[in-house]
């Protein structure tokens, strides 16, 4: 349970880190808040040559609002974006969801871009920037690209992040005005990656419904023009036509009856929230 | 910096409002760092890979697994353990006072880890409901008391509004 030999690099700004990055690619690892990589490390799930600490970089920890979204970078914890005084009217979603994310000890340490980049299937912020929108921030030491959110998911763990690039930023799009929201999850017990994960937005044009714990990336469903009286047969037909994972703690039998019990409050709740245009 | 594998390297930081420093390889984690290293065994080590919460200190105010932290990634930083929270004459601070009161611990192995946790928790939390108390406790496993006394000895200083426990 102690992790492998590991070079350690304690990056004073970004293009220390780039640079490094940049020589050793998929040997390395970025080390941000290390409440997801910590694990695997001890684990011996992962055995990178170098371990690129960005947690020490000036400056690397902003959060910024903009009329467009939420921005965090890299640095930014957990803790830190669910206790901004902005985030409860302005990104209510987060506000709701977040909360789920671990415990009070991981979240004052594991850094949001870190939960993007994990990529675990079951995790609430990857489900959170999926069903938002948004970009995450790409850079490496030739340059930056914006990833659009729908993009960056490419399986379990694996996301749109090439082996020389860093997630510098990522932006979790504003909600549309009016907007009604709900997040919902069911684990073992609080704190544990979910079994299935539920986060919905209704706005004028109809609901948007992201699972996490079902499939190998988050899924997001689209219904223009969703009613209540509508939702159950949705969210049912949705629910049968999935073929959610089975692992030791579920089968994919019972992640559809979640999907269509926790699926459906959380579509019911926010067309309830949601006001009037 | 680099830090390469295989030797040791110094780090530096302050534990417990004084200035420590020790020799740790790139791998070494925190939570022994501070056991071997230092000779700090008040801080325990449960599961290495962050969920039983034993290791829980506080870096820079804040709780923190220190398994999940390798040594000479605090450079520079603000360390408290248990160790710590006693005054220098010994006098237990307010919360492992209540801890002693309620009986809220057996074979104390968790202990540590919940009296960091907490005791960062309450300096942001002065008045909490119980509910939010047991989901703050979430993240330490007790296997001795059932929680019950722990709930009651953090309300109590709750109560007692002095955060500063």
């Amino acid at each position: 349970m102690k992790p492998a030999a590991f070079d350690y690099v304690r990056a004073e700004s970004l293009d220390e880190a780039l640079s490094v990055l940049a020589d050793a690619g998929e040997d390395a690892r970025i080390l941000a808040g290390g409440q997801s990589l910590g694990p695997m490390l001890n684990l011996r799930l992962a055995q990178p040559a170098v371990l690129i600490d960005i947690g020490h970089i000036p400056d690397f920890d902003r959060i910024e609002w903009t009329e467009d979204g939420v921005i965090v970078m890299a640095g930014a914890r957990q803790a830190a974006l669910l206790a901004d005084e902005a985030l409860a009217a302005r990104q209510p979603l987060l506000h709701a969801g977040m909360p789920w994310i671990g415990h009070v000890q991981t979240r004052a340490r594991g850094t949001v871009c870190g939960s993007l980049a994990h990529a675990d299937p079951a995790a609430e912020l990857p489900l959170l920037l999926s069903v938002l929108g948004g970009v995450a921030l790409v850079r490496s030491a030739s340059g930056q690209r914006g990833i659009q959110a729908a993009d960056f998911y490419a399986g379990m763990f694996q996301t749109d992040i090439r082996p020389d690039e860093l997630l510098f930023a990522a932006r979790f799009n504003a909600l549309p005005e009016g907007a009604g929201v709900a997040f919902r999850e069911v684990a073992e017990r609080h704190g544990d990656f979910a079994i299935v994960a539920a986060a919905a937005v209704a706005d004028a044009g109809g609901v948007s419904l992201g699972l996490g714990g079902v499939g190998d990336t988050p899924l997001v469903y689209r219904w223009d023009g969703l009613t209540l009286d509508l939702a159950r047969d949705a969210v049912w037909e949705l629910a049968d036509r999935l073929d959610p994972r089975s692992d030791p703690r579920a089968d994919g039998a019972y992640r559809r009856r979640l999907v269509k019990t926790v699926g459906l409050a959380v579509v019911k709740h926010a067309l309830e929230t949601r006001h009037a245009i | 910096m680099r830090f390469e594998r295989g030797r040791r390297h110094t780090v530096r930081f302050t534990l417990n409002g004084k200035a420590v420093e020790g020799e740790a390889e790139p791998r070494m984690l925190l939570v022994d760092f501070l056991r071997h290293g230092l000779g700090f065994t008040g801080t325990h080590v449960g599961c290495e890979h962050g969920v039983c919460g034993a290791c829980t200190i506080q870096i820079d105010g804040a709780p923190a697994r220190a398994c999940l932290t390798y040594a000479l990634q605090v450079e520079g930083q603000e360390l408290r353990t248990v160790e710590g929270l006693a005054g220098q004459d010994g006098a237990l601070s307010p919360l492992q006072a209540a801890f002693r009161r309620h009986h809220a611990l057996q074979c104390g192995f968790c202990t540590p880890g919940i009296l960091m946790t907490m005791d960062a928790w309450l300096a942001e939390n002065p008045n909490p409901t119980e509910a939010a108390v047991r989901e703050a406790l979430s993240g330490t496993i007790c296997r001795c008391t059932g929680y019950t006394q722990i709930v009651a000895a953090v309300m109590d200083v709750a109560r007692q509004g002095d955060a500063d426990a």
